[in-house]
This record gives C-alpha cells, structure tokens and sequence, in this order.
C-alpha cells in the first residue's frame, strides 16, 4: 500500500531534458532539452508553429520516431500507479508494445490517413481490445457498442468502412480505438485540425468528458489558442525545438512572459474584430536567426 | 446594386449518388439550392458554412471550372454559365482563384517562374522579356524573391507556397478572386501575414474577393459581407457586423458559438 501511494505522489508522465537529432547530423538538435510533466486527469497541451517540434516530442513519448532520427539524450518516465517509474525511452519493444495502445493511447492528425480503409471500423476499435485485454466473440462486440456509443455513433456503423463516414464520425473512430482499453494517458496530435468549427467543437468536448470519466492525463498538440482557451489546463510553447515557456493556461494565456508567446498570441484573430490583424513578429530575435528558412526546419522534421 | 461586379442568380447543382449495394440505387444530392449572391466591386464577400455546405462548389460553379444545371452567373454584362469555350477563356482573365492546399494547386514538376507566368503565355500577353517582367515584379510584390522563380515548389514552406499561388492569380491582374479556404491549411503565425497580404493586395488593385471559409474568426478580419451557407442553401446573409451581433438564423448561432475560444473570452 506504501509503495503505491509513493508512486501516486509523482505524476503520469515526466519528460526530462529530451533531445531528438536527425542520425546523419547528431549535433543539430530537432527537438532540444525538452521538459515537462503531466499529472492524471488533466491536460497539458503544446502549443507552436509546424516544425517547432511538438509532434516529435508526442512521437517519442511512444516510441514511434522514425528510423532516421535518433533520442540523443533525455527519459520518459512514465508511471501507471502499479510498477513504479518506468522509463520509456529504455524499455524493450516488446516491453512498449503492451504500453501502447493499453496504457497510452494515440489520437492521429488525419482520420483520412490513419484509418485502414480495407477494414470495418469495428474490427479496428476491436483490435487492441484483443491483443491487449484478450476479448472475443460476444464480449467483443458489446464492448465495440458500447464504445461507439460512448463516442456518439449508432453502435450498427461498426461493418462500415471508414469512406462510409463522415470526418466528424472518422475522427471519432480513432478517439473509440484510442480509449478502447482505457489508457492512463492520452495523446493527442492536432486532433481537430482537419475538421469544421462545429465538429471541431463538439470533439472537444468529447474528449474533455471522456478525459473527466477516466481520469486520463492528455497531452494536447495544437496551434490553435482558442482550441487551448477550451481544452487546456497546462501549456507548454515551443518554437524551434525549445520549450519558451510553460505554465498553467491562465498564466500563458493571460500573462504571456516570453516574446515569442505574446506574438504568436497577437497574431490570432479575434471574434469580434476588435483588434488589427498582425502577422508574427520576430523582432525579438537576434538579427543572424531571424530569416532561418522555416522550409529547411520543416522538411527536415518531416523525415 | 449597380456596383455589383459578380452576381449569381438562382444556381441549382445537383450530384447523383451511388447508394445501396454495389452502387445500384441512386439518390440525388443537391449540392446548391436555389443559391443567388452578389459580389459589390472592391469589397470581399465571404462564404462561411461547415463542409458538406455547398460553398465550394458554388466557388467553382462559378468560375464554370464545374457545368451548372440552371441559373446565371453575371459578370460584366456576360452571362458565364452560356459562353463558348474561347470567350470563356478570355473572361477568365478577369476571374482568378486561389486554392486551399498550397501542396496539392502547385505542379511539383513546374519551376515557380513558369507556374506564375503560364497565365501570361496563355492569354498571350506582352512578349517573353515583359512577362518575365511581370512575374518578378508579382513575386516581389507578395515577398518572395527574383532567386525564387527557379526552384520548385517543394523547396518551399507552406506559407511561401500560398504566396506562389496567390502570386499566380493575381499576375494577370484579375477583376475577381475567389479564394477557396486559402489559410485554413496554415498556421496562425503565418495565417495573419497571408490574409494582410491579400487585404493590401486588394486595395492596391481594386480586387474584389469571394473568400470561402469555415473559420469564423478569420472571415470577421477579412471579410465586409457574409453569406452563410447549409445544406446547399442560403440561410442567411448580411454585413459581417450585422452578422456577428445580431445572427438570426439558428445554424448561423450555432457556428458563432463552436469557435474555439470563447469560454476564456468569456471566463
């Protein structure tokens, strides 16, 4: 009993000092010293421009970086209450297999892309349910209802293939598949970007439900601010592979410290129109890194 | 309504669906409802509703990129949806559009230089040193570089690939410009910087643009007039203050209420 109140007192998920490099080039460092925590029940979410390294850093939490890039330095401790600390980045694939999917769960960007479009969306929420809780038959397919259910689709579109639905109805597929077996922690990678204002909300509030009945911890990647006004209790900025700044959402939003927050801030529109439109301004900047091609960081996040 | 540069009058489009097994049945999808709207010279006229609406394609019913079933598309004194092919090509001149996905409107194998100037060598117009002249001068005009015209499109970011084709419809130096989402596929930094360039643009050349998105809190930056869009039909349209304050149909207040934002707008 000791020990597992021990392990309750540190939080869901620790990122220490990460550091992510291309193999070929180890010393230009795509994601640097990144660090931050996430504790059960709420959520953190990271905030920057494409090629700021928030997907990266989502990805290597998994241990789903690709092949050409490499975890230079850094851990991933991750604690699910019964084994004690466990760092991610060290444990074998076998070891991280029965994590993923059961412990961690993944939400993609694209539904379009994400979804296998050969099979039903049953057999896709139903996979992990068998591999990682061994259900079957009967079992199976109740627990896929209710699943469906639970995420606000008519429990008899589980024999339609992914083209029969609708992006809303996609995206919230992917959301049934990822809290199947009732993952500790959720990650989430720019879930509604690809989706309608009205959907977009309405999934939202989903997963803020969802993350309310579980006592999930989340890990929200987003460029949109007003996605962070929503959903947010933690943020995290980035830009160009470093965290600028990190703290509740009130402060971050409300008493932005860093430059680069306020002008990323700055450049949202605003609903009633009130203020000017301004583009980013990097004047903050020292002179010699205000022009680095933001091509040669994106394509080089890409590989 | 004598300023009125592109009027559309009672535009009906509808698509046939394949349904039931093996694509037997089918079931017609009215895609535009009996859809009017009028563009006033100069000014921006935004489309707004969720996707499935309808607003694209009344964008290309428009430009008669897609055949209509009935209804008009006046633009100076022409009726659009009746012309023959060749003077349809020359009133095109006038009629540009920029797409959404700057990764998929760019051809990979073409050199900026020559996406930026195919409109010029179609329309045949000024001899190559004064195209080539033109487009440099558009490049620069929406910042990018005379070094640009030689590289690829994937050389470059999004933001700098909108740039191109914004650059593309507007060499011609168009009447009308619909822009299909043109920065819902961009981040917010770079968002701002694309929709100032296109608002700058327009007061330098007395464009008038028909702005289709689904973000609401974009088109109150961009936009003087809105139409809102549901299910093929008009359910409302007005000025955007108009609009925003006092929105009077039920699906125009359910789109002001799902942007994202407004629990801390109003916590």
């Amino acid at each position: 009993m000791s020990s597992t109140e021990i392990n309750q007192a540190s939080p869901l998920l620790q990122v220490q000092q990460l550091s992510i490099a291309p193999k070929k080039t180890p010393t230009r460092l795509l994601v640097n010293q990144v660090s931050f925590s996430i504790a059960r029940g709420k959520t953190t979410c990271v905030v920057g421009e494409s090629g700021s390294g928030k997907s990266l850093t989502a990805l290597s939490i998994m241990g789903l970086l690709s092949k050409q890039l490499v975890l230079s330095a850094g851990k991933v401790l991750f604690n699910d209450g019964l084994s004690g600390e466990q760092d991610l980045t060290q444990l074998a694939a076998e070891d991280l297999r029965k994590i993923r999917g059961a412990k961690i769960a993944m939400i993609f960007q694209e539904p379009m892309t994400s979804l296998n479009p050969v099979l039903t969306v049953g057999y896709q929420i139903g996979e992990s349910l068998t591999t990682h809780l061994g259900l079957r038959g009967e079992q199976l397919a109740a627990k896929i209802a209710s699943l469906l259910d639970m995420v606000g689709i008519p429990a008899s579109r589980a024999n339609s293939y992914p083209d029969e639905l609708s992006g809303g109805q996609r995206q919230r597929v992917m959301i049934a598949m990822s809290i199947a077996c009732e993952p500790l922690l959720l990650i989430a990678d720019e879930p509604t970007t690809a989706l309608d204002v009205t959907v977009q909300a309405q999934i939202l509030k989903l997963l803020d439900e969802l993350k309310t009945r579980m006592n999930m911890g989340m890990l929200f990647i987003t460029h949109d601010f007003g996605v962070v006004a929503d959903i947010a209790d933690d943020v995290v900025v980035m830009f160009r592979g470093e965290i600028v700044e990190s703290g509740t959402k009130q402060q971050v939003l409300n008493h932005p410290q860093h430059p680069y927050t306020k002008a990323l801030l700055a450049c949202v529109p605003d609903v009633e129109g009130k203020n000017a439109l301004k583009p980013i301004d990097y004047a903050w900047l020292p002179e010699n890194q205000r022009s680095q091609s933001q091509a040669n960081i994106m394509s080089e996040a890409r590989l | 309504m004598t300023s009125a540069i592109l009027v559309a009058n009672h535009l009906i489009k509808t698509y046939t669906q394949r349904t039931g097994k093996f694509g037997f049945g089918s079931t017609l999808v009215k895609a535009l409802d009996d859809v009017s709207i009028s563009l006033t010279a100069g000014k921006t006229l935004a489309v707004v509703g969720e996707s499935g609406s309808g607003k694209s394609t009344l964008a290309r019913c428009l430009l008669q990129l897609q055949p209509l079933d009935s209804g008009e598309v006046l633009f100076a004194g022409q009726d659009l949806a009746k012309l023959e092919a060749a003077a349809l090509r020359l009133a095109r001149k006038n009629l540009q559009m920029i797409f959404q996905d700057p990764f998929a409107s760019l051809n990979p194998r073409m050199r900026v230089g020559e996406i930026v100037g195919e409109g010029l060598l179609i329309h045949s117009l000024g001899t190559s040193v004064e195209q080539q002249r033109k487009v440099v001068a558009m490049l620069k005009r929406v910042g990018l570089s005379e070094a640009d015209m030689q590289k690829y499109p994937h050389e470059f970011s999004g933001g700098q690939r909108q740039r191109v084709g914004i650059a593309r419809a507007l060499v011609l130096q168009p009447k009308v410009v619909v822009c299909d989402e043109p920065v819902s596929a961009l981040d917010v930094s770079i968002q701002a910087q694309i929709l100032l360039l296109l608002k700058e643009l327009q007061a330098e050349m007395a464009l008038s643009y028909l702005f289709i998105s689904h973000d609401l809190r974009v088109v109150r930056h961009i936009a003087d007039d809105i139409v809102v869009m549901h299910q093929g039909k008009v359910v409302e349209q007005g000025s955007v203050v108009d609009i925003y304050q006092q929105p009077q149909h039920e699906y125009t207040r359910n789109l002001l209420a799902a942007i994202p934002g407004k629990k801390a707008v109003n916590a």
